[in-house]
């Protein structure tokens, strides 16, 4: 039993496979898109593995202090989406092999002519609480 | 969590093994308990009744008929149960016990079989096991009816056997987690009850590891959940009635000459109980127990804690030979490397190993923890240029 987030990054990853702009797919293809998301978290609350998920505005800002007194310094929204992070889900299962397994289905969602997106995700395991046994 | 709460779910298992003989199915027989037991607490608020037992028993029942009627009206059958039970059957020890192994049955994933073990057999509700495990309730409840499904399906003809319930309440005691429900003690106390049932050492093994473990707990995490080690505990803290009470039934179990890897484990944690100051550990026994263990469970994990043992009986060289044999993934490994090399004087490597640990820690305390070994080590080292 061990908590991983499931980070959908707009265009990370090494190589794209198929990564048409979604406003340039069909509305056909969109509803079908939509509708693997949702069958498929609803799967994961069927077998007793969903934990969170939440989909995130691509408007990001990069805020840091500034010093006593002054406003934090804002910087952006850039244009460049490389590194935002459009969505998270965390996953609650058995093992790091499922873990991945579920990432991989994931990246199956359906994009332009129906078509797996092969997107990246990116699989991180939460820091757990230490187990009561450790010598 | 009350006291009253504790005895009234230790009740649990007893009543539905006396549903499920009676001819109830388990999974329907296992919510009408549920029924029964949250119906108790708001009940006996003015005290027990004089028979909790057959109290919760002729509740459970008559919450398992409407059940069985909403149910058999939804597929528009017979009811085939009786309103009234046919005898007053008494629940039997071997009935009690089989609701254990059926619950931790081998078809079952560990997390199916914890939810299921935590509801049916500790009376647990969905809503406290769901928190424990910082899961959604919904979740938890899906967790716990697929595994209800899993062993209605194939888990009476087959209904696994004591090592596998051992392992999900070792499972639940290891979770480490303590927030509205404390799982060391839950599963403390379900060992307690499968060690009166099974009467089996290693089961009484895994009970003394238990309490030797939960007797140190007090003194083995700092107020901001950091972890102390070992070495640094205040031993003041640990609690000698448990200590006591874990040594006795380790010497009663080791007594029957059934070795395994429980007591072997347990045997271990009394020679850390039994020295009242670091200094004092009996490194040497403790190394000849690891070798014990080994020929029970030969994994990365012991050999790796067997090193830290050799290090301190034999000295850092020879702690790092033995380390040289452990798996190279295994987590902590670096840690225990950091450590030996500090002792063996090599502070530039053991901090660079530290920092390292730090990096590849499982959780956030051990993380710190590595961290600040790390930090110290590099301080005494510019201190020093």
């Amino acid at each position: 039993m061990a908590k991983y987030l499931l980070l959908k990054h707009y265009r990370g990853g090494p190589a794209p496979v198929n990564d048409v702009p979604m406003d340039q797919w069909t509305p056909d293809e969109l509803e079908a898109h939509f509708q693997f998301m949702r069958d498929f978290s609803a799967r994961l609350e069927g077998t007793g593995e969903f934990v969170d998920g939440q989909a995130l505005s691509p408007d990001g800002v990069w805020v840091r202090y500034d010093g006593e007194g002054r406003p934090p310094v804002t910087d952006g929204p850039f244009a460049e989406t490389k590194d935002l992070i459009a969505g998270w889900m965390v996953i609650d299962v058995d093992s790091y092999e499922r873990a991945i397994e579920l990432a991989g289905e994931l990246s199956a969602a359906p994009g332009a002519r129906g078509e797996p997106i092969h997107e990246w995700l990116e699989v991180r395991p939460f820091l757990a609480e230490p187990p009561t046994v450790t010598e | 969590m009350t006291a009253d709460d504790i005895e009234l779910r230790g009740l649990a298992p007893q009543v539905l093994s006396v549903l499920v003989r009676r001819g109830a199915d388990f999974a329907t027989a296992e919510d009408a308990v549920q029924e029964a037991l949250i119906r108790a607490l708001s009940a006996w608020q003015d005290g027990a009744p004089s028979d909790p037992k057959g109290w919760l028993i002729t509740v459970a029942w008559r919450a398992f008929i409407d059940l069985a009627r909403s149910d058999a009206a939804r597929r528009d059958r017979e009811l085939r149960v009786e309103a009234e039970p046919p005898t007053a059957l008494v629940p039997s020890a071997d009935d009690t016990l089989r609701l254990y192994f059926l619950c931790a049955h081998p078809e079952l994933t560990p997390s199916s079989a914890v939810a299921l073990t935590l509801r049916a057999v500790g009376g647990l509700t969905t809503r406290q096991s769901a928190r424990a495990y910082l899961v959604p309730e919904a979740t938890m409840a899906q967790r716990i009816s697929r595994a209800k499904r899993t062993v209605g399906r194939t888990g009476l003809d087959r209904p696994g056997d004591v090592r596998t319930v051992m392992r999900v309440l070792y499972l639940v005691f290891n979770e480490g987690y303590s927030g509205d429900v404390d799982l060391a003690a839950e599963a403390i106390r379900l060992t307690r009850q499968l060690a009166e049932l099974a009467g089996d050492p290693e089961v009484d093994g895994l009970l003394a590891l238990m309490l030797l473990h939960h007797a140190r707990r007090p003194s083995r995490g700092r107020p901001d959940g950091g972890i102390v080690p070992l070495a640094e505990q205040d031993r003041s803290l640990w609690d000698t009635g448990l200590i006591a009470e874990g040594v006795a039934i380790l010497q009663a179990a080791l007594a029957r000459d059934r070795m395994g890897e429980y007591q072997a484990q347990a045997a271990i944690a009394a020679l850390h109980a039994d020295a009242p100051r670091f200094e004092d550990t009996d490194w040497v026994q403790i190394v000849e127990w690891y070798d014990e263990l080994l020929g029970f469970a030969d994994t990365p994990v012991v050999r790796l804690n067997r090193a830290v043992a050799v290090g301190e009986a034999d000295g850092a060289p020879a702690g790092l030979a033995a380390l040289a044999e452990v798996d190279e993934d295994v987590p902590r490994r670096h840690a225990v490397a950091a450590h030996l090399h500090e002792k063996k004087g090599d502070l530039g490597l053991a901090a660079h190993l530290y920092a390292v640990a730090a990096r590849n820690a499982p959780n956030l305390a051990e993380r710190d923890h590595q961290t600040r070994q790390a930090a110290r080590l590099n301080q005494l080292l510019r201190h020093r240029r």
